[in-house]
């Protein structure tokens, strides 16, 4: 992990709301107003504490709350995730981060063993309500041990929840509403987002925590993209409607468990073409379950077979250019919807 | 005290053993599935351990754990209802011999992947802690155990924060069919603590009343605000690992010997011994150990299974895909 700042300790998190805000800020601003709000909610995690986060993310909170509601972990991913999962079953609240999500490999005993089945297991005599942080994506040349996506890894279990907000607004919205409920939740993060602006409004009314948002409208393909590939979506929109006089529909699904299908199908009704577009790998990924759920769902909407745009099936490479080479760019979204929105005229 | 505790002891020990027994029998016929893990042997380690223990305490145990629910006070009948998988079992019949679990009786499982016990323990530690409380967590683990990671990290976590934890060892020797000295360069368990910084000692698990002692000292201890303890409580289970092993890789003679040393035994003669109690109130204890567990049978016998599949997978229900399919 590199450093990505150093100063810390004396910094005391935004209180006031912005106009414009990162993401690591506002996530902030959610995880200092849970910590205030309620004495069960505590924070633990590798760097936390009086380094202020490894993404800044916990900035000045070690020195607003001390040290046991903002816990500096040693490197034990399984062990203090673990711990979340027992403190959260006797009364406490526990936010667990866990820097990257190639490090939640070590802890996937502690959440898909542990946190995922006690409810269940126990006859519904016991709670979970712990939130399990972690930033997943590829960033700039952090190399195959750095750089994986991996959402289809913990969709696939019953028992989590699972939101991937991608914006300032979402990111506070998402993680408040995941520290209010009593279900484990997985809060996605992307490395490369932290460090984004956009407007946040912090009076502002949240949607359900599992829905989806249309970012950009449009009739004539869906394009269904989370985290930096709705961005990716978003250029390939704007090329689309300059060069193609195609209007795309760029939707962000900022949940991955559940799905929003219903507002995929609606975007569906209007398009007739979609297009998933995922930053991990194509086979067996999340784009594979959002299309096979669509085509049960809708198709008889379609004029097309739904397509997806996904990232190499390799391990990231470190070199510059093979990386950016791995992962889908707005040029291949483009080029895709020119493929299957050309199909209605052949 | 003596006397009535000799007694408790006695009656408790017998519980468990007739429990299992049954359960064998049980599995046997078909009535329960499964994977089953009993405790005869190692009775003097819950028995001992559990009653020196405060109501207010967490209990954290492994997959062999039917003997640590009772001396929670879990009811014998909620615990063979779970075996049988039924809706009155402490799980609910959602969980199974592995997945005993008991909000009411801060019995917190349960869990049937080695080394899991850990981290759950020093959690609700860590919470006991955060919360200056006087309570304190029992975290159950075999010896095999020790060679997982959760054991070093978590007990790294438990001594840097001084949590509240007693971590008890029940050393078995067998990780199912290896011995602990083909698998630990180390087999003295209770220093394998050291190097994480919490202090252990070693007990005779086959004596009820050296367990008792030596936990509630542990316990005094740690009550105090000391940290945590690893009590090594070495044992012997007589059985195979599970129902599905007959425990093949050891000798007739070294299970023969380690018979003669049953618990059971042990503190039966120490007891007539000093007369803290006479030929009768054993047999009498005996009687009503097995009523309590017959009664246990026809109980979960007659109970109903669950049938909601869905229930309680999330406490929010969850709909995948919102209806749309």
């Amino acid at each position: 992990m590199k450093r990505t700042h150093n100063d810390n300790a004396g910094f005391i998190a935004p209180a006031r709301p912005r106009s414009e805000l990162m993401c690591w800020e506002a996530l902030n601003i959610a995880l200092d107003e849970a910590l205030a709000a309620d004495d069960a909610v505590f924070i633990i995690g590798e760097d936390v504490g009086l380094y202020g986060g490894s993404y800044r993310v916990t900035q000045g909170l070690y020195a607003k709350y001390g040290e046991w509601r903002v816990r500096d972990a040693p490197i034990s991913e399984n062990s203090f995730t673990g711990l979340g999962v027992g403190a959260a079953m006797v009364g406490g609240r526990p936010i667990v981060e866990i820097t990257t999500i190639n490090f939640a490999l070590l802890a996937l005993d502690a959440i898909i063993n542990l946190a995922a089945k006690l409810h269940y297991m126990s006859g519904g005599q016991f709670r979970v309500p712990l939130v399990v942080r972690m930033a997943g994506g590829v960033a700039k040349q952090l190399a195959a041990q750095h750089s994986q996506r991996l959402e289809h890894t913990l969709m696939n279990v019953p028992g989590l929840r699972i939101v991937a907000p991608g914006t300032p607004q979402d990111s506070y919205w998402q993680l408040t509403q995941a520290i209010h409920e009593d279900d484990p939740i997985i809060v996605l993060e992307h490395e490369l987002l932290y460090f984004k602006k956009g407007l946040f409004d912090i009076h502002a009314t949240a949607p359900p925590m599992h829905s989806a948002a249309v970012r950009r409208s449009g009739t004539h393909v869906t394009l269904i993209a989370w985290h930096r590939m709705v961005d990716v979506c978003l250029q390939a929109a704007d090329v689309l409607a300059g060069e193609d006089d195609i209007a795309a529909e760029v939707i962000d699904l900022r949940s991955l468990r559940p799905i929003d299908l219903p507002l995929l199908i609606g975007s569906l009704k209007k398009t007739h073409r979609a297009i998933v577009v995922e930053e991990d790998c194509k086979f067996a990924g999340a784009g594979a379950e959002i299309v096979a759920a669509l085509q049960e769902a809708a198709f008889y909407e379609l004029d097309a077979p739904i397509a997806r745009v996904a990232a190499a099936d390799v391990p990231t490479p470190y070199n510059g250019d093979l990386e950016a080479a791995s992962i889908p760019n707005a040029e291949a979204v483009t080029l895709a919807v020119r493929r299957i929105v050309g199909t209605r005229e052949e | 005290m003596q006397s009535s505790l000799a007694k408790q002891f006695l009656y408790d020990m017998l519980l468990a053993r007739r429990f299992e027994e049954v359960a064998a029998e049980q599995y046997t016929q078909g009535k329960i599935a499964g994977f089953l893990h009993l405790y005869p042997g190692e009775e003097a380690v819950a028995v001992g351990s559990l009653r020196a223990a405060e109501l207010g305490d967490y209990v954290v145990s492994t997959y062999r754990e039917h003997v640590h629910a009772l001396m929670r006070g879990i009811s014998p009948n909620a615990i063979m209802a779970e075996l049988f998988g039924r809706a009155t079992g402490c799980s609910g019949g959602y969980g199974g011999s592995m997945h005993l679990l008991s909000a009411e009786h801060r019995f917190l499982g349960g869990y049937a992947i080695v080394g899991e016990t850990f981290p759950i323990a020093i959690g609700a530690a860590y919470w006991l802690a955060m919360n200056h409380s006087p309570d304190a967590v029992l975290c159950f683990f075999g010896e095999g155990a020790v060679n997982q990671g959760t054991f070093h990290e978590s007990l790294n976590m438990a001594a840097l924060w001084k949590l509240p934890v007693l971590f008890i060892c029940e050393n078995n020797h067998y990780q199912i069919g290896t011995e602990i000295h083909r698998n630990s360069a180390i087999v003295e368990v209770y220093k394998r603590g050291c190097g994480n910084g919490v202090p252990g000692k070693r007990v005779d698990g086959m004596d009820v009343l050296a367990v008792y002692e030596a936990t509630h000292d542990a316990l005094q201890q740690i009550r105090s605000g000391n940290g945590p303890f690893l009590l090594e409580c070495e044992t012997y289970r007589y059985r195979g690992h599970s129902m599905a092993d007959s425990g093949a890789y050891r000798s007739t003679l070294e299970v023969a010997e380690l018979r003669a040393r049953d618990p059971l035994l042990i503190l039966r003669s120490k007891a007539l011994q000093h007369g803290w109690l006479g030929e009768e109130d054993a047999e009498a204890l005996f009687t009503k150990a097995q009523e309590v567990v017959e009664e246990a049978v026809r109980f979960a016998d007659q109970s109903p299974p669950p049938t909601d599949l869905y229930k309680d997978v999330y406490v929010r229900p969850l709909d995948l895909y919102k209806g749309a399919l």
